[in-house]
């Protein structure tokens, strides 16, 4: 019944477009230039590395995760790279390469002890945002600019769009990344396992998916997005900050959840992301266009969005599962009728 | 006295932990234990721990029950800067200072009763309730603050930080008083057998007659009272209000404190007092970094291996291992 | 219909399965020949669903050998028995409803093109493959969008194109209309004659009889026997799964109906009911008096208890409690009300594991009072103590995790828990299942005590000749729905037993 009309996989992200249109025409009317290709090619630049994180998000919360260390092993990077680059003089390219498979280690890392020590991911990936800052910071506790020819020439490389906008190479990167995470978790093998595991995680067991294997590739590709983020963002600011990205987490978990993504994992995708990510950076502009408002009024309003978003996937997921005819579990569930022991538990049920 | 006993022999890993930090404390400086007494009011090293603990200490206390529920609260950093530029704002329109106090201590009670409904109502999972939370509440902070830092000179609420009550820092005061009001308050009243049953068994608990939503609601409202306490000694610690800084990130010191306190991230079983002692641990430990001419930032990385040693001791996948190495120390010691 | 010439597909000898302090299954045999339907029936905690998990390798075996044509097999893990060819498929339906039809069926090994999944090609074989099962639907579409039956057609189509040997069915038309029962029966009955060799577990009997060819039931994780279901008569059938004679007209320890039964009763239910959990049901409590409710797994027995006290809210009917109409809106309601509850499911409803015992015997105490009157420590260990030697709890003290007690001592515990509130009315689900004999004579003397001290209560139980002994009167239930009420001289073993068998047609006659 409800399941005809009311798709779980496709009204949330209905929503966020939804939003997105009427943002962006409410600007468009109070403040025509906005329409214009140069305020979107800004868009798109400014929120590089917040696109970039959100789409390495976007795959832990599909897989049923969370990933609180990103911005941590984002200011990491452009410190660690700012190292390399100037201190020890290692080629851009090279040091890219480096920071990018120190990333992933990481997150295999984190990935590894959220699956063998059971530990909720939160406090895992808090426990190596600790890690990753406190790392950061004894690299170096000032900024440290970057003086490399190359650096100037990628940071200032651009496409002229038609209009006086232009489309940056950090831009260009964000979209390629939205991309390849679009391919990767709807094109993949990987990409069904990862919905398989946010879905539910014994049943993805019982179906033969290795959920440890899974879980590990998730959270590396989630840090290795945050390293890219981190080079993308040492791309704008030419330099290595250890504090870069303090709370971009919670900016890129924002970005994900008004892009439809479920936070209970399995359902979701990166285009609700990217359009998560231009909201955010809608609002911010307009706040900025508007100029009486301040730029907390951006929290304030995504932090409502978010709640709203939230309240809205509750509504859906509880109404599906009274009135669908079969929603995301077996009718009309209850709290205290007694559920079957799940096939294949290995605890003893009352014997 | 047996209570008491066995409530110290119940907390010796984070006794043992606490004089460890202690220990290095004295090592790296000399006279660290030395307590001296000017204009009434004790001086030294331990109660320079305890002082800027305070902040931390408070969350703790309003965190354990939270966690003892299986819940989490994230938003109590921000609390902290919401309740602090409440106060500050509202001394400097001229509110007298126990109402400006007052309301923003109120503050803390609304948006952890805003959390508890999300979670006992509206059966939101914990993390992503208070999320909400924390993601726009630096903004709600820095919209009463106008983004700026509010300083104030209201001799009272400055007291509040720098006042002395019994040779003590008034923080200390106030936190101790916090713990041992909760304390009492969970212990006296049946409040802790019920948050410690919710936490364990929620169904179970239903079926006995336990309302479970009010007890669910309940923690995040005192948690989020303590948050704005400790938002108030934060405040008044620089004489102003600084919505970006003020409890920034704290909310994991307290999470981590509570876990220190030897409370399992899945629910159950709960101490104020342990707690409070996992806060004054992490303090000792930074103190210590400090005075030992370290860099400050290690102990961001200290504070992550501690969680990891935590964590993988709780684990489930360790609890064997444990037992089996456990049996095998007895053994020896048997045959020896 | 197999023969027993039929080549066996899978034998299963001495299977064993140990649990602390318990033999959920032991040295239970299992044949299956090819091209049969097999009935696997027995109540519950009869050891079904460990020997299901044992064949499927979700579970060790702690003993015992599983044969698949002839082939000695060790199915260490799902995927070894999978790789075997045997494959189950759940009540609770075991597939991802995030995902689409296509997604489900192929996961883990998806056709690829260029290394990306080729989608097209997914949904059309995946259309091709649940054709073949009867199904004409867009393997495209997210699973959610199907209803129940239609997705446990996807999941018997995933696991017969897995492994096309052996297909387990656990209770897989338990939330099944009749028409789409019959779709899975034609389905089953199409891939029967192809030779697979089908487990069925159920506990609908009527079906049992529709479908299969052979049963094997099991009692207490034991082999009761094997029967071709032709030869097996269905009032037999319900005395093997019970433990039962049904001849016997055993009157042990009966005593005379009490007047008791006949006043006012405390608490009357009158067409109590809540759709899609049990149909309109009357019920009388009397003082002093005990109201048994008999029925097979999945007949509503336990749904009533969760009416009555509370825990779930009813859609229809009343309840009058000392005569004025009441609305339970929750168990907190029911105990105001004097009403206590002792679940089925005592670990996950019952005791709260980790706290202590003490805890756990005055928690619905407290609750009752409030948590600001709290009982002190003093009042605690008194009530603690004098329960476990009223109750002859084995446990050196009262401050041991309530988890460590053995399935009786956990039982009398939480009958402690309720009897220190001084109830009116006591509810009791199953309560001496998994509890060793001693014990489960320990606890009907209690419950015999408690009635003779004036309480009233409401024992649902599978041990028919118990419920027979000290019930005034027998509610049975069926199909979740009332099927008869016996009284007095009515209440006899064989009654109940011939009451819970009775079909459809011969439903008037209980």
């Amino acid at each position: 019944m409800m399941g005809r009309f009311v798709n779980t996989r496709t009204l949330p992200l209905l929503a966020t477009v939804v939003v997105f249109v009427l943002i962006y025409a409410a600007c468009a009317v109070q403040y025509p230039t906005m329409l214009g290709l140069r305020v979107m090619g800004n868009l798109l630049t400014d929120n590089a590395f917040l696109g970039i994180l959100a789409v390495g998000m976007t795959v832990v919360v599909v897989a049923g995760g969370i990933d609180l260390s990103v911005g941590a092993v984002m200011g990491l990077t452009t410190v660690a790279l700012a190292r390399l680059i100037e201190g020890a003089g290692v080629p851009p390219a090279l040091a890219f390469a480096l920071v990018l498979g120190g990333g992933g280690l990481f997150g295999a890392g984190i990935g590894a002890a959220v699956h063998y020590l059971k530990a909720p991911a939160f406090i895992v990936t808090l426990t190596a945002m600790f890690l990753a800052r406190g790392c950061a910071l004894l690299i170096s506790t000032d900024s440290i600019p970057i003086h490399n020819a190359a650096y100037d020439t990628l940071a200032g490389a651009a496409l002229s769009l038609p209009g006086g906008g232009r489309l940056t190479l950090v831009a260009v990167i964000m979209l390629l990344t939205f991309l390849a995470g679009g391919i990767l978790l709807h094109g993949t093998r990987f990409g069904a396992r990862v919905f398989a595991l946010g879905g539910n995680a014994h049943f993805a067991q019982l179906m033969g998916i290795d959920t440890g294997r899974t879980t590990i590739l998730v959270h590396a590709f989630c840090s290795l997005m945050a390293a890219l983020a981190g080079i993308v963002f040492s791309l704008y600011t030419r330099s290595g900050y250890a504090l870069t990205g303090t709370g971009v987490e919670l900016d890129a978990i924002a970005a994900v959840v008004i892009g439809g993504t479920l936070l209970t994992g399995g359902v979701g995708g990166v285009a609700g992301s990217f359009i998560g990510v231009l909201i955010q950076g809608l609002i911010l502009t307009w706040i900025t266009f508007d100029g009486t408002l301040s730029s907390w009024w951006t929290k304030i309003a995504i932090g409502a969005l978010l709640f709203v978003f939230i309240a809205v996937q509750r509504l859906i997921l509880t109404v599906s599962a009274r009135y669908g005819r079969s929603g995301t579990g077996p009718a009309a569930p209850s709290p205290s009728t007694r559920p079957r022991p799940s096939p294949g538990a290995t605890a003893p049920s009352a014997p | 006295m047996n209570a008491v006993i066995q409530r110290l022999k119940a907390a010796r890993p984070q006794l043992a932990l606490l004089a460890l930090a202690l220990l290095v404390n004295v090592f790296v400086a000399p006279g660290f234990l030395d307590l001296r007494m000017q204009d009434g009011r004790l001086f030294g090293g331990l109660v320079d721990i305890l002082n800027r603990g305070a902040p931390v200490m408070l969350l703790a206390v309003g965190m354990a029950s939270v966690i003892a529920t299986r819940g989490i609260d994230l938003s109590v950093g921000v609390i902290m800067a919401i309740s602090g530029a409440v106060a500050a704002a509202g001394v400097n329109a001229g509110l007298a200072w126990p109402l400006a106090t007052l309301a923003a201590l109120a503050t803390g009670l609304v948006c952890g009763l805003w959390n508890g409904l999300l979670v006992a109502v509206f059966r939101l999972q914990p993390i992503v309730a208070t999320l909400i939370l924390m993601v726009a509440g630096r903004g709600v902070a820095q919209l009463i603050t106008e983004g700026r830092i509010l300083t104030f000179t209201e001799p009272h609420l400055i007291a509040v930080a720098g006042g002395t009550l019994a040779a003590l820092p008034l923080p200390v005061v106030l936190a101790l008083l916090a713990a041992g009001l909760t304390g009492l308050l969970v212990r006296a009243t049946a409040l802790g057998l019920f948050v410690e049953a919710v936490g364990t068994n929620p169904r179970s608990s239903r079926l006995a007659g336990v309302h479970t939503g009010l007890v669910l609601g309940a923690v995040y409202v005192w948690s989020g009272l303590m948050a704005a306490l400790a938002g108030l000694v934060a405040t008044a610690d620089i004489k102003g209000a600084d919505a970006n800084n003020a409890g920034l990130w704290l909310e994991l010191d307290a999470i981590l404190a509570v876990v220190i306190g030897g409370t399992s991230l899945y629910g159950g079983r709960f101490s104020i007092g342990r707690s409070v002692l996992g806060a004054l641990v992490l303090q000792a430990m930074r103190t210590a970094i400090l005075r030992a001419g370290l860099p400050p930032e290690l102990n961001l990385v200290l504070m992550a291996l501690v969680v990891a040693a935590v964590l993988t001791q709780q684990s489930p996948a360790f609890q064997p291992l444990a037992t089996r190495l456990m049996a095998r120390l007895k053994n020896k010691e048997a045959r020896a | 219909m197999a023969s027993p010439e039929t080549p066996v597909v899978l034998a299963a000898r001495g299977l064993t399965r140990l649990y602390p302090g318990v033999r959920a299954l032991d040295g239970v045999d299992l044949t299956l020949r090819a091209g049969e339907i097999h009935a696997l029936l027995g109540e519950n905690g009869a050891g079904k669903s460990t020997l299901i998990n044992l064949l499927t390798g979700a579970q060790p075996r702690n003993g015992g050998t599983i044969a698949v044509d002839g082939v000695e097999i060790d199915p260490d893990g799902p995927g070894g028995a999978v790789q075997a060819g045997i494959a189950a498929v759940y009540q609770e339906i075991t597939l991802l409803p995030n995902l689409s039809v296509a997604q489900n069926l192929y996961l883990g090994r998806e056709p690829t093109r260029w290394g990306l999944v080729h989608r097209a090609r997914m949904n059309r074989e995946g259309a091709a493959l649940l054709r073949r099962f009867g199904l004409t639907i867009d393997a495209s579409r997210p699973l959610s969008d199907f209803s129940t039956a239609v997705q446990q057609l996807i999941a018997i189509a995933r696991a017969v194109d897995l492994s096309a040997k052996v297909l387990i069915l656990d209770e897989p038309t338990a939330s099944l209309d009749t028409a789409e029962v019959q779709t899975l029966f034609t389905l089953l009955r199409t891939l029967r004659d192809q030779g697979l060799a089908i487990v069925f577990v159920t506990h609908f009997l009527d079906q049992v009889y529709a479908l299969t060819d052979r049963i094997t039931v099991l009692r207490n994780g034991r082999l009761v026997g094997e029967r071709l279901t032709a030869e097996l008569p269905r009032l037999e059938l319900v005395a093997m799964m019970l433990g039962k004679a049904p001849t016997a007209e055993s009157h042990l320890g009966r005593r005379p109906a009490k007047t008791a039964a006949n006043g006012t009763p405390l608490v009357r239910a009158q067409g109590l009911g809540r759709r899609r959990l049990v149909g309109a049901f009357d019920a009388e409590l009397h003082a002093g008096a005990v109201l048994g409710a008999a029925g097979l797994l999945g007949s509503g027995r336990t749904e009533t208890a969760l009416l009555l006290f509370g825990a779930e809210a009813a859609d229809q009917g009343q309840l009058v409690v000392d005569g004025k109409a009441v609305t339970l809106r929750s168990p907190r309601d029911a105990i105001r009300l004097g009403f206590g509850f002792c679940p089925e499911d005592r670990k996950l409803d019952g005791i709260v594991a980790g706290l202590s015992i003490r805890e756990n015997i005055v928690l619905a105490l407290q609750a009752k009072r409030g948590w600001w009157r709290r009982l002190s420590t003093a009042q605690q260990h008194e009530l603690a103590d004098r329960y476990i030697k009223l109750l002859d709890i084995r446990t050196p003290d009262a401050e041991k995790p309530i988890q460590l007690l053995s399935g009786g001592n956990q039982q009398k515990a939480l009958l402690a828990r309720w009897l220190a509130t001084d109830p009116r009315l006591l509810i009791l689900d199953e309560p001496t299942r998994g509890i060793d004999v001693g014990a489960h004579a320990e606890i009907v003397r209690l419950l015999e005590d408690l009635r003779d001290r004036g309480m009233a209560l409401y024992v649902i139980s599978s041990e028919i000749e118990e419920v027979a002994a000290y019930s005034d009167r027998v509610l049975v239930m069926r199909d979740r729905a009332p099927a008869g009420l016996l009284e007095g001289d009515a209440i006899t073993p064989a009654a109940i037993v011939n009451a819970i068998a009775a079909d459809h047609h011969t439903r008037g006659a209980a």
